[in-house]
């Protein structure tokens, strides 16, 4: 009989494994030279779909996290199930115009331009313990935006949490000290 | 306006709908216990065994928490707001379990939902149901092979996408939006089932503004709503 904490290791291993491998890329999109790493065929596979969200909960649910992030709009797909597991609110953040009542907005840069975030006024509070969801990191300049959106009402961001990260886009360092989960890497 | 929600209630049961019926219905047994027992099928969701007056406290609840915003996304329209719902973690996990207590038993296998605020419900139903989830969504967003539908709008026209492969023949779906409105959107989501020769079981949505004549343009597709706005 393995000892516990090897046999954890080994099943959070098959776990990701089995995420991984319903992850579909799909080269030249948006644009050419671009791998997309295509979440749906994740969403299409309900054991490797709830095990993604199980291990965000099983990381945060005894973190006292109090709001829930989620980056429109395949954020607002992995955000609500960790936030319903855990007992948080969940926040959307949304491009400009689409949420109806008075907003915060961040301006970020793109490759060519720059894009606004916005959150509603009132959604978070200081006091709140907040996680920030997306499906994955690139430049993290989104994820960025959604932090500074987050602790420009006084709240503390405990961690981003992202599906897949793709490393050599350093997203990461961007987001500097804060802390960044990730189930899986990919370059 | 206050949420209507005795004509909630007509909502939850089940008529001329393609939903099987579902024996020994558990609040007609329990209405006269007061039964606490959760069961946890699924992360954050206790099924718990609900009388009918647990329901309408649940739906009153829900209702409350809606905001409405007057004049947008222009004058005229009151805008029904379920961020503030997502903002109390009992109503979003009411709002869920009522869906998910009506379709546990009715063997779907995708939940198809609508960009942007259908992806906050649907893949919550979809985990405790063990169905997949599909995004349908505005053009040029997935990223590999889709098909389109279009739908009118008041002024022109839209387009929702679905990814080929997604659903096959003979899949039994339901469609989920935060709210339906004119039916349009919902219309299109329906065909795109269709046309892959998916069983659209039925549309669910947490509002429904019944002055608009949705239900109508759904046709013979049943639609199930938690609350109606005017």
């Amino acid at each position: 009989m393995l000892p516990l904490r090897v046999m954890a290791a080994v099943d959070e291993d098959a776990r990701i494994k089995r995420i991984a491998s319903t992850i579909r890329v799909i080269p030249n999109f948006p644009k050419p030279g671009i791998m997309f790493q295509d979440i749906t065929t994740l969403l299409l596979d309900p054991t490797a779909f709830r095990d993604t969200v199980d291990m965000f909960v099983e990381r945060y649910r005894d973190k006292r996290i109090s709001v829930v992030a989620g980056v429109e709009a395949r954020g607002f797909i992995f955000g609500p199930p960790i936030a319903l597991a855990i007992g948080a609110k969940f926040v959307p953040l949304r491009k400009p115009k689409k949420l109806p009542g008075e907003v915060i907005s961040e301006e970020y840069t793109l490759e060519y331009g720059t894009d606004t975030m916005e959150m509603h006024v009132g959604a978070v509070q200081s006091n709140d313990r907040a996680l920030v969801i997306d499906d994955l990191i690139a430049t993290g300049g989104t994820l960025c935006a959604a932090i500074n959106l987050i602790e420009r009402v006084g709240a503390e961001v405990v961690e981003c949490g992202c599906v897949i990260e793709l490393t050599d886009l350093k997203g990461r360092e961007k987001l500097g000290n804060r802390p960044l989960f990730v189930l899986v890497k990919g370059t | 306006m206050l949420a209507t929600w005795a004509t909630s209630l007509q909502s939850l049961s089940l008529p001329h709908s393609r939903l099987s019926p579902v024996p020994s219905s558990p609040s007609s047994q329990l209405d006269s216990l007061n039964l606490t027992t959760h069961r946890r099928s699924f992360p954050g969701v206790s099924t718990r065994l609900m009388t009918s007056s647990d329901e309408k406290h649940r739906i009153e609840r829900i209702a409350s928490s809606i905001r409405v915003i007057p004049n947008f996304p222009k004058p005229g329209i009151m805008f029904q707001d379920i961020t503030t719902l997502l903002l109390d973690p009992n109503a979003f996990g009411d709002t869920v379990e009522l869906f998910v207590e009506r379709y546990r038993d009715q063997r779907i296998s995708v939940v198809a939902g609508v960009e942007a605020r259908g992806f906050i419900f649907g893949p919550p139903i979809a985990l405790a149901i063990g169905a997949k989830f599909v995004p349908l969504r505005k053009p040029k967003k997935l990223p590999g092979e889709v098909i389109s539908e279009e739908y009118s709008l008041e002024y022109g026209t839209d387009k929702i996408e679905m990814h080929v492969g997604a659903v096959q023949p003979n899949d039994r779906a339901i469609v989920i939006d935060d709210l339906i409105a004119t039916g349009g959107t919902l219309c299109a989501a329906v065909k795109l089932l269709e046309r892959v020769g998916a069983v659209v079981v039925e549309c669910a949505c947490v509002i429904e503004l019944p002055e608009l004549n949705g239900r109508e343009k759904l046709g013979g597709i049943p639609l199930f709503v938690l609350i109606n706005r005017a």
